[in-house]
């Protein structure tokens, strides 16, 4: 099973294939109506502006959204000044920025992201990591990534999926966002990069 | 400069009509000038807009009429898999019917006045609308759909929200095709029973040998079918950017 399959079946979204087992959260309850996704592309819609793009979900649902909440989001995210702005006006990182938004709004205990990141240049990337790790930071989330870096810079925990089993990483005595200069996490993202690379 | 390339397209073909004329000296009945269609138009002006006027009213009242059935149609159909397994092969299999065959029934069933022509003209961009539209509807990035689903979206909502808002480009393309050929539709009416409209004016005037009166009416089915199509094309680049 691939990465981006494991988040859908977690999601309880359809996959190809059949699956056999159960979801769980640690507290027993059911993952349904506690996940929010996000995904490498931001998927906005294109004919909604920032601020509408936000309330999305309460929309979808039926709901009154809270226009407020969503201002207060989009301020925090440094989207304040953008709010009627429609996505084509937008440049990568402010359209991810956008997403977060809308993932925080769901305001769900679970954060499922799909390599939501890969596509943005390395320094938007680097703050974008850093922004999500923060807004973020009461929420369980599990970040899919191909990048060693980002995930020992971001992670609580790694699990690699290998091709003969799903392993759990060895990290660094210290909590994220780690720097990505210090010893240990050069260490452990070389570590990692080696073992992906199938190096002895 | 587009335009001036239109005008330009225009008066080459004018002028390349008025030499097969002058060369052929082909008899004005068969073939008038066009010189002497501007004659006829001029001189049958009011003649020719009154009967345009009923036109327009059959294509309008069929166009309107023929979206609002043909989006309500893809509108169920992207809503329901088993009804769009079970209808759209008949849908498909309507279209094989010639349209000229529908019209002497038409006239039968909905008399010689607008009615039978606005169902000619609804029945013709039916199809094209609906099959657009439909297309449109269920081409929503299998992304976006998944997060509405995880979002706890209703089936409603996600189509009022999402769907329609971006199917409707796709329901621009359908409308442009329609507005081509909805005047077919209308003026294949007037042909099988009429006593207004351009279409009727046409076979009046090839009755009588009026050849002229005929291609003037030919023109002003032309410019209004141009018209149309021109409308239908800033409806959709208004869809596509709204």
């Amino acid at each position: 099973m691939g990465k981006s399959t494991l988040l859908r079946v977690i999601a309880g979204l359809p996959c190809a294939g059949k699956f056999d087992g159960q979801v769980t959260a640690s507290d027993g309850a059911t993952l349904f109506d506690r996940i929010s996704f996000m995904a490498q592309s931001d998927l906005l819609l294109p004919w909604l502006s920032v601020l509408e793009n936000t309330v999305l979900g309460a929309r979808l649902r039926g709901e009154q959204p809270d226009l407020q909440k969503a201002e207060t989001l989009l301020a925090r995210v440094g989207l304040g000044d953008h709010l009627q702005k429609k996505p084509s006006a937008l440049s990568g990182g402010m359209r991810q920025r956008t997403a977060l938004a809308r993932t925080l709004m769901e305001d769900r205990p679970i954060a499922l992201l799909d390599e939501p990141f890969s596509a943005l240049d390395a320094s938007t990337r680097a703050d974008m990591q850093e922004l999500a790790a923060e807004v973020l930071a009461d929420k369980t989330v599990l970040l899919v990534t191909h990048d060693p870096a980002e995930a020992v810079r971001l992670g609580h925990q790694i699990i690699v999926l290998a091709p003969d089993a799903a392993r759990t990483w060895p990290m660094p005595h210290c909590d994220p966002i780690r720097d990505q200069y210090a010893a240990q996490t050069v260490a452990c993202q070389a570590n990692l990069l080696s073992f992906l690379r199938g190096a002895p | 400069m587009r335009l001036c390339y239109a005008l330009g397209a225009c008066a080459f073909a004018l002028i390349l009509w008025q030499g097969v004329v002058w060369i052929t000296d082909v008899p004005q009945f068969i073939l008038p000038s066009p010189a002497r269609v501007a004659q006829a138009a001029i001189a049958n002006r009011i003649l020719i807009a009154q009967n345009a006027m009923v036109t327009a009213s059959e294509v309008s009242l069929g166009l309107i009429i023929g979206t609002l059935l043909g989006g309500a149609t893809a509108i169920l159909l992207a809503r329901s898999a088993w009804l769009h397994r079970l209808i759209m092969p008949l849908l498909v299999f309507t279209q094989a019917i010639p349209v000229f065959a529908l019209a002497p029934i038409l006239t039968l069933w909905f008399g010689y006045g607008i009615a039978s022509k606005v169902v000619m003209t609804l029945l013709i961009i039916y199809f094209p609308v609906t099959s657009a539209f439909y297309d449109g509807l269920t081409r929503v990035p299998s992304d976006i759909l998944d997060m509405a689903k995880t979002m706890g979206g209703t089936p409603r909502h996600i189509m009022w929200r999402i769907k329609i808002p971006h199917a409707l480009p796709s329901l621009g393309s359908g409308l442009k095709l329609a507005a081509v050929y909805a005047p077919i539709g209308a003026v294949i009416g007037e042909w099988v029973g009429a006593s207004k409209g351009l279409g009727y004016l046409m076979l009046l005037a090839n009755g009588r040998a009026k050849t002229d009166l005929m291609f003037a009416s030919l023109f002003a089915l032309a410019i209004m079918t141009f018209l149309l199509h021109l409308a239908a094309t800033k409806t959709s680049d208004y869809l596509s950017k709204h």
